[in-house]
């Protein structure tokens, strides 16, 4: 009898965030805020020297971010530009934005921008930032963010990156992309489904779990350095890597004990430390914003609730009570709000939860929503859903009212999380 | 008994460096030396030190590998016992012979959640295997929850076909 070596079940490829040739996310706005500030935004002198059209890309964000009435202003002016502040005002905007880009000797881009009051005919913010070609689409970004926090009193979050997995047939890709669509990197391809990104805090990593080797491991991949460790390959399932804000640690279900049950591990593996110890199911954990409660889904009192508990151990409190299921809890940059995913009459949908009235908001109209993620200044909640029978992306602000869909040209796109903040 | 030397995170580090092309670069799986970093817990059965040549099934093992479940349960049911019943019959006479118990799910739930659910399914026959006279290092209990499923419809008869434990040889 021939013995035959089977040498590898699935192929996986590091793509080494090679530029995907399935490019952008497509994004479809269907909801906005209910009281919109009309700003113009002109042309800025000289942007087509630059590989990006600035002001473009400031509009489509500010118009993406549903707070803002985007006024065309048909003209190109820069920071010297003046201004006739009355023909503004006839338009109807409140804020007129103008810039300029200039490029320097070394090939670098200067671009200049300035946020002026129409009415009170004043400067409300502007500065000048100097960056190489290909981070164009990054400086509009910032200026878009400092207009949005000028005018919002919350920081942008523009300037920020997606991960999230697109399906198309056999074939899964944990895929970077910027927080518009844009820029769609692969950081992983396989033939086995990867689950659960989750951003390191300071974002330079990406953990997740691949079922390369026919079971649920823990991976950790830098970006940068395009290395990737595991995490967690214990018997049984590794999944659901949650990062401690300070980066040093990951909280992961593993089935060790023979049941899914939480534990912390180092953020380069090792150091493991059991964290609960019920008969059921407990799953996952979600680290507090100061690091010292983890949020968990557990069905020990019958069905999935969310509890949360201290880090340091003991007992845990349970924060769930209106339905028989709810699972995925993610808590607010500020620890303020809970999002979840609750069912309900048979429809999954997504929910927050307000933790200190214990009010709840439902936020989606769709019955299969899954894997909810806050923008890092805890205004918007990314998730997964289904439309036509697709898996895609949804976006909605935390009131509800701003809403907008991603969509990958091919198959599904599931299992989001969105980046932090970049510098 | 041949060995497969067990690749060196070097060689995929040199793969990931080879600069961004249009093809896919080809890697095997299961990275052996990662694993010695990641894990301070020493598996009893350390299977990626021992290089499993049988990985398909040989002759005279069963050919019927899965046992279903009904919905939001994990007991095995009486269609489920022969299947079991056979695989242990193997497994404690062939004791070289591995196996991954696959727990799955219908697709209705949450991802993490249903691989939770999965895992119980799975281990539910892996226990009954280890009655039966295998041994536990011959197991090992793993879940894939909803993200395989082996039947694409929205309906129950998908479903069923769905929520299902695989017996799959290391």
């Amino acid at each position: 009898m021939m013995k035959r070596l089977l040498i590898t079940l699935a192929s996986v490829a590091f793509a080494t965030f090679c530029a995907s040739a399935q490019a952008q996310l497509r994004i479809e706005i269907s909801g906005v805020g209910s009281n919109q500030i009309p700003i113009a935004i002109a042309g800025f002198a000289d942007e087509n020297l630059a590989p990006q059209q600035v002001s473009a890309i400031i509009k489509a964000d500010l118009d993406r971010s549903g707070y803002f009435k985007i006024i065309d202003t048909g003209t190109t002016m820069s920071e010297t530009t003046a201004i006739k502040f009355a023909d503004w005002k006839a338009r109807g905007a409140f804020d007129l934005v103008v810039g300029s880009v200039q490029r320097l000797a070394d090939g670098r881009f200067d671009v200049r921008y300035r946020l002026l009051d129409v009415s009170k005919q004043t400067q409300l913010s502007g500065f000048a930032l100097t960056d190489s070609a290909d981070h164009t689409r990054l400086t509009a970004h910032k200026i878009a963010d400092d207009i949005y926090e000028k005018l919002t009193g919350v920081p942008g979050d523009f300037a920020t990156r997606l991960s999230y997995v697109t399906q198309s047939g056999r074939e899964y890709k944990l895929q970077v992309a910027d927080s518009d669509g844009e820029n769609v990197h692969d950081a992983l391809r396989s033939n086995e489904p990867i689950i659960s990104p989750a951003w390191s805090p300071d974002g330079t990593k990406v953990a997740y779990v691949s079922f390369e080797n026919r079971k649920p491991v823990v991976y950790v991949q830098n970006l940068v350095t395009r290395e990737r460790t595991v995490v967690a390959n214990y018997k049984g399932n590794n999944s659901a890597p949650a990062w401690s804000p300070d980066g040093s640690r990951l909280a992961v279900a593993l089935t060790l004990s023979g049941s899914t049950q939480i534990y912390l591990v180092s953020a380069s593996g090792g150091d493991l430390h059991r964290l609960t110890n019920s008969s059921g199911i407990d799953t996952e954990p979600r680290f507090s914003p100061d690091g010292q409660s983890i949020y968990f889904t557990s069905d020990r009192s019958g069905g999935p609730q969310i509890y949360k508990m201290s880090v340091a151990g003991g007992s845990a409190q349970r924060l769930t009570f209106k339905s028989d299921y709810n699972i995925s809890p993610r808590i607010s940059p500020d620890g303020k709000t809970l999002a979840f995913i609750s069912r309900r009459e048979g429809q999954y949908q997504l929910y927050v939860l307000d933790l200190a009235t214990s009010q709840e908001l439902r936020l989606s109209d769709s019955s299969s929503d899954d894997t909810p993620s806050f923008s890092p200044n805890g205004r918007y909640i990314m998730y997964a859903t289904k439309s036509g029978g697709r898996g895609t992306l949804a976006v909605v602000s935390i009131d509800g009212s701003v809403k907008h869909q991603l969509t990958t040209q091919l198959g599904d796109i599931r299992e989001p999380t969105w980046g932090p903040f970049m510098k | 008994m041949r060995h497969i030397p067990a690749l060196a995170l070097v060689v995929a580090s040199s793969v990931l460096f080879a600069g961004c092309s249009s093809t896919k670069l080809e890697e095997k799986a299961a990275p052996q030396t990662e694993q010695s970093t990641g894990s301070t817990t020493p598996t009893q059965q350390d299977k990626h030190d021992v290089q499993t040549i049988v990985t398909q099934p040989t002759e005279n093992q069963t050919a019927d590998r899965s046992v279903y479940f009904d919905f939001d349960s994990y007991v095995v049911r009486e269609d489920g016992k022969p299947v079991i019943e056979a695989n242990a019959k193997y497994l404690s006479s062939h004791k070289n012979v591995q196996v991954l118990i696959q727990g799955n799910t219908d697709e209705r739930g949450g991802t993490e959640y249903n691989l939770a659910l999965g895992q119980k399914r799975a281990e539910a026959v892996r226990k009954s295997l280890a009655v039966l006279g295998a041994s536990d290092a011959q197991l090992e209990a793993v879940s894939f929850g909803k993200t395989k499923p082996k039947a694409a419809g929205h309906d129950e008869a998908a479903w069923a076909q769905n929520r299902r434990a695989d017996i799959v040889n290391k």
